[in-house]
């Protein structure tokens, strides 16, 4: 197979890419070489992927300091643009002209290369996410699983970052990690299994076709009259996605009133930026997964309402709104969660995860198959 | 089937060359004056006492091996998720079903069996 070719396969049938290399098909000059297309096509898509992202973590960072700062009866950012709106941007330039220490006893190619690991793992992982039914990047049978495997992935690339550091800060949060973001691998993917087991796919794409119907909210993997195990489930994703993304209650690998900043302490400018764009994308990428598993994904009464009129361009856009703003909704949870729990100590974390966690979603999962083997098949509205 | 993942790698691509470009940029840029102190690892501003190299106890031991354990059985029972309303709808649903249980029993007596032993005590 020659490499026009490959490149070209790169592109999955009915995704975004195939529309955007149907257009420049069209609009191709003739002394453009046939080769150039998808590789055209490629950088396109992922020059509009990136671009969701980096609007993704920046308007995080700037939601964020607004919560926090409302929570605590004050306004956060308020000097550059309306509301701090232009903050991100403003601190993005600050931090690309700060220095970029590296320790004198640091381990330099780990240093070094750790920041750039963990980002890119997560937003590997943020390709298999789709935007709109018709609008994605990469349709993944395994979608969620891809997610799960990329996402574990930046587990490595903390732990780089606290040994490499030398410092004793950095190895205390990167060993906390380690520990952490192990033990509650386990519950997240197993109560994933639930909502995986209702709608038997993978794919992100065919779970939210699995909940359409019902003015776009009844048919919600979440409701009880679905599977009511699906309840407990999703309260154990929750909590597991909390871990997993270095949240508080469960921010011990940062935890900056214990360990200055855990495993980022020795970081510095753009590079100690990049564990933030990666903590925001996975705060909102894990989020968009519970949306997609538990909240109908692309499903609402606004994507019912577009899906109506039956213009192909509205639906979309409607349902890329739904899932933006369900991710949105929990990344707000999961700032409001900040400011209500206090921290829990190490060896807390690690007995919810194994204790608790591990078993309840064991029995969530056996649960929810005897609610799907034997009683949905005769359950009329199944 | 494995070319639909041909995007994830496209975009790891050019995350790298995103970090990349970034921190060259700031190399452009950013101020570099380096002196002894301001290379020593942050310890509160003190002096810092020893090198960073400890061995810190979280059982690692116990961790990888749990992790292990439960991982492999989540893997395992992945497919079986996935399937399990096929199996139903074709009749076989109980069976399968008890088999799972029974795996899932056998790990329940391992997590006992740990717990019981204090493999989970991460207090010690």
């Amino acid at each position: 197979m020659s490499l026009p070719l490959h490149l070209a396969a790169l592109a999955a049938p009915r995704s975004a890419t195939n529309q955007i290399n149907d257009f420049l098909t069209g609009v191709k000059p003739d002394f453009v070489p046939d080769w150039a297309l998808p590789l055209t096509t490629a950088l396109i898509s992922v020059g509009i992927a990136v671009a969701i992202i980096s609007l993704v973590a920046m308007s995080g960072t700037w939601l964020e300091r607004k919560v926090s700062g409302h929570i605590q009866c004050r306004y956060g950012p308020m000097r550059v643009g309306w509301h701090g709106w232009l903050q991100p941007i403003a601190d993005g330039v600050k931090l690309l002209l700060k220095e970029d220490m590296i320790p004198l006893g640091a381990d330099k190619p780990l240093y070094l290369l750790a920041p750039a690991l963990v980002l890119a793992s997560i937003l590997g992982a943020m390709a298999v996410f789709p935007l709109a039914p018709d609008f994605y990047f990469a349709d993944i049978d395994l979608g969620i699983f891809t997610i799960l495997a990329l996402t574990s992935t930046t587990t490595i690339g903390v732990v780089m970052a606290g040994w490499s550091s030398n410092s004793k800060w950095s190895l205390y949060g990167a060993m906390r990690e380690a520990a952490q973001v192990v033990a509650y691998e386990i519950p997240l993917g197993i109560s994933l299994l639930v909502p995986v087991m209702v709608a038997g796919s993978f794919n992100l794409l065919e779970v939210s076709n699995g909940q359409a119907g019902g003015f776009g909210v009844l048919n919600w993997y979440i409701w009880p009259w679905v599977n009511p195990f699906m309840g407990p489930a999703f309260l154990l994703f929750f909590i597991a996605i909390l871990a997993e993304t270095k949240r508080a209650p469960f921010d011990l690998p940062e935890a900056e009133s214990e360990l200055v900043a855990g495993f980022m302490t020795e970081y510095s400018g753009i590079r100690w930026s990049f564990f933030f764009m990666e903590e925001y994308a996975a705060m909102f990428l894990y989020c968009v997964v519970g949306s997609f598993f538990f909240f109908g994904g692309f499903e609402s009464p606004l994507t019912s309402l577009a899906r109506a009129t039956d213009v192909h361009l509205l639906v979309q856009v409607a349902a890329a709104v739904t899932i933006i703003a369900k991710g949105y909704a929990g990344l707000f949870l999961m700032m409001w969660l900040r400011w209500t729990l206090p921290r829990v100590r190490i060896d807390q974390v690690m007995t919810l995860g194994y204790k608790y966690l591990t078993p309840l979603a064991l029995a969530c999962v056996l649960g929810a198959s005897v609610w799907e083997v034997f009683l949905a098949p005769v359950l009329p509205w199944r | 089937m494995l070319t639909s993942y041909g995007p994830i790698l496209v975009l790891i691509a050019v995350v790298l060359a995103f970090a990349v470009g970034n921190i060259i940029i700031s190399e452009l840029f950013g101020k570099k004056t380096i002196s002894i102190a301001k290379g020593d690892p942050y310890e509160c501003g003190s002096r810092p006492v020893g090198g960073a190299r400890l061995r810190l106890s979280i059982h690692f031991y116990l961790v990888a091996v749990l992790f292990i354990l439960f991982d492999v059985e989540s893997l395992l029972l992945i497919p079986w998720a996935v399937a399990a309303r096929g199996f139903a709808g074709a009749g076989v649903g109980g069976v399968v079903f008890a088999e799972v249980l029974g795996f899932v029993a056998v790990l329940g007596v391992g997590l006992a069996y740990v717990w019981r032993k204090g493999g989970l005590r991460w207090d010690r």
